[in-house]
């Protein structure tokens, strides 16, 4: 070890040399110095309109139509917040976001670990060519399929006054059901749940197989509790990603009282153009929670989206 | 096939087609659980996703107003129609130019963050972290805070531009033909960049240490270093950011619905802009399919493209 140590040290010293020392010192030194400023000045510009958001939303509106702007509110209070709950039944939206999109994570995590746990470690004639099938609805946009959807879910028979023929009424539209369903099953879902369970031994199930325990036992008492990591990252994802969700939202709900926030506060810009005091109270309120998810999870995250990244 | 030895010596049929059919099936019935394991989601599948995509296709040859009875078969019509549609050209020339602007800033900012977040510095986590915030900003809410941010008389924008004597009288961002779309395209690239430096850190990471090393020794200066191994050797994490961004910057729509709404002058009108109001304002459900299928096939293109093209600079 020794020897391999001042080997390197020998080989690094000569390179140190090549430059006039005194010169490369201060190089150094304030290349640092600018990689530490440029980091700064972007992060001050990242960062802005995050702060203003909520500092606008502690602020009188009043005060904020006022130059130059000011980013400590003068008299900072929760009014906005409390006008906006009264006013836009953000209460609702709120709950409707929610419930949205903690029943679609856990829908979302059942049907993907099921499918993932069979496609993974079962044996059975067709297998290849359905998980070829699930991939490969990957590929289709989201547009393509939007339209016929939308024609379907108005046809969902005795559902929204529909006869059997499913004519008649307004089907899943503008109803829970529509905006859950249909997003019950993620491909990608699958995909990386079967990946992870590749990873534990197949010894472990047929031990499991011999001592007489059924499929769904084996797979809810052995390999779902192995994959907690996978189950949470998949989870994370889902749920920001249903909580962010405005398209489909936008165009399966009609009434009010089924709106999520970001439908709700959308709609409230392109309607009232000047409410910006209620609107900043609005979009704190919206992002906090993914916000505090991506603060408690953030090393989950960012390893997920590296771990995507890679392939 | 315990079975069979049971019921005395075993005679391995000759596998013609019909055996071959009833060990299937067999199999198929002894296995019956993964069947139903895979049936929520095979159901799904099939309706939202498989059929779905059928029936897109239908559409797209029918003249199909949901609020009309008649639905006529028009053949290729609907594709012919696009082709002289001036706003569908329109829209495919401002999805262009906004993918073309948006892509390749969101991918330089991104390596340029990480490259200065590779360097062994203080803080690095609370630096990753802020360049990371609007990533995890919902684009609803990015895209009102931007409006605001835009607003003509109290916003943010024109206030810290006059200040430093960059403009001298307040623009009008948004409602401005020219400036509507660059203002939008800014709005994405901030939303954009956390994410194409995270993934290129985890890219940066993998590079091993020694072809720095030994560069250093040959004496290559910084930038050197930087255009000849570190460039070259993200080429896959390159690759991966140009696909997932080009697609998605595809299908822009949420901010330019809540920022824009397609204006001002239809400079920011979008083609799935364009299919949204051409399906759920107007009704128009066959012509709009047929736009969708314009745009996977776009998508498609593309996407093979890349791949060709990239991949013979990865192999050199």
């Amino acid at each position: 070890m020794a020897v391999v140590t001042r080997e390197r040290k020998s080989t690094r010293v000569p390179a140190r040399e090549l430059g006039t020392g005194r010169r490369q010192q201060f190089e150094e030194i304030s290349g640092k110095a600018l990689v530490y400023l440029l980091l700064f000045a972007g992060s001050v510009i990242f960062v802005a309109p995050f702060v203003w958001m909520v500092s606008s939303s502690f602020q009188d509106v009043s005060d904020m139509f006022r130059w130059p702007p000011s980013w400590i509110p003068r008299n900072p209070s929760f009014d906005n917040y409390v006008e906006f709950f009264r006013q836009e039944r953000i209460g609702r939206y709120f709950f409707n976001s929610a419930y949205v999109a903690l029943t679609v994570t856990a829908l979302q995590l059942f049907t993907s670990s099921l499918a993932a746990y069979t496609f993974a470690k079962r044996r059975f004639p067709g297998r290849d060519l359905l998980f070829i099938i699930t991939l490969g609805t990957m590929m289709i946009p989201g547009q393509v399929t939007l339209i016929p959807n939308y024609v379907i879910l108005r046809h969902i028979p005795f559902f929204g006054g529909n006869d059997i023929m499913g004519s008649g009424g307004s089907g899943w539209l503008d109803s829970y059901w529509g905006l859950i369903v249909p997003q019950g099953a993620s491909a990608f879902g699958i995909f990386l749940m079967r990946q992870y369970m590749k990873s534990i031994p197949d010894d472990l199930l047929d031990a499991a197989r011999v001592d007489g325990g059924s499929e769904f036992r084996i797979f809810a008492q052995i390999v779902m509790p192995l994959c907690r990591p996978a189950l949470a990252a998949l989870g994370i994802f889902t749920f920001t990603y249903v909580w962010d969700d405005f398209f489909w939202p936008l165009i399966i709900v009609s009434s009010e009282e089924l709106r999520t926030l970001p439908l709700g506060l959308a709609l409230f810009v392109v309607r009232n153009r000047t409410v910006w005091d209620l609107l900043m109270a609005g979009s704190v309120i919206t992002t906090l929670p993914v916000l505090i998810v991506f603060l408690v999870f953030q090393r989950h995250f960012i390893r997920g989206i590296a771990v995507t990244g890679m392939k | 096939m315990s079975v069979s030895t049971a019921m005395g010596p075993y005679r391995r049929p000759v596998p013609t087609r019909r055996t071959g059919m009833r060990r299937v099936l067999r199999e198929m019935r002894k296995q019956w659980t993964a069947y139903l394991f895979l049936a929520p989601v095979l159901l799904l599948f099939s309706v939202f996703t498989v059929f779905s995509v059928g029936y897109a296709f239908y559409l797209s040859f029918h003249q199909w107003n949901i609020l009309e009875p008649a639905k006529p078969f028009v053949g290729l019509d609907n594709y012919a129609r696009l082709l002289d549609d001036g706003r569908f050209r329109q829209a495919i020339g401002n999805t262009i130019y906004y993918t073309a602007a948006s892509v390749p800033l969101t991918i330089g900012l991104g390596l340029a963050v990480a490259l200065l977040l590779n360097n062994q510095i203080r803080a690095r986590g609370i630096f990753r972290t802020f360049f990371y915030l609007p990533v995890v900003t919902p684009l609803v809410i990015a895209s009102i805070i931007w409006k605001w941010v835009y607003n003509g008389d109290y916003g943010l924008a024109n206030y810290y531009l006059m200040k430093f004597n960059i403009i001298n009288e307040p623009l009008l961002w948004l409602a401005d033909k020219n400036l509507a779309m660059p203002a939008v395209i800014i709005t994405s690239v901030w939303k954009g960049v956390g994410f194409a430096m995270v993934v290129y850190l985890a890219g940066l990471q993998s590079i091993p240490e020694d072809y720095y090393d030994a560069a250093k020794i040959d004496g290559a200066t910084g930038w050197r270093r930087l255009r000849d191994i570190t460039i070259p050797l993200l080429s896959s994490t390159t690759l991966f950011l140009l696909v997932i961004s080009i697609l998605g910057s595809f299908q822009v729509f949420t901010q330019i619905f809540i920022m824009t709404n397609g204006g001002p002058l239809g400079r920011t009108r979008t083609i799935v802009w364009y299919i949204y109001t051409t399906a759920f304002k107007d009704f128009n459900m066959g012509y709009a399919a047929a736009m969708a299928f314009a745009l996977f096939a776009m998508m498609l293109g593309f996407t093979l493209l890349q791949f060709r093209f990239l991949r013979r600079e990865i192999e050199y």
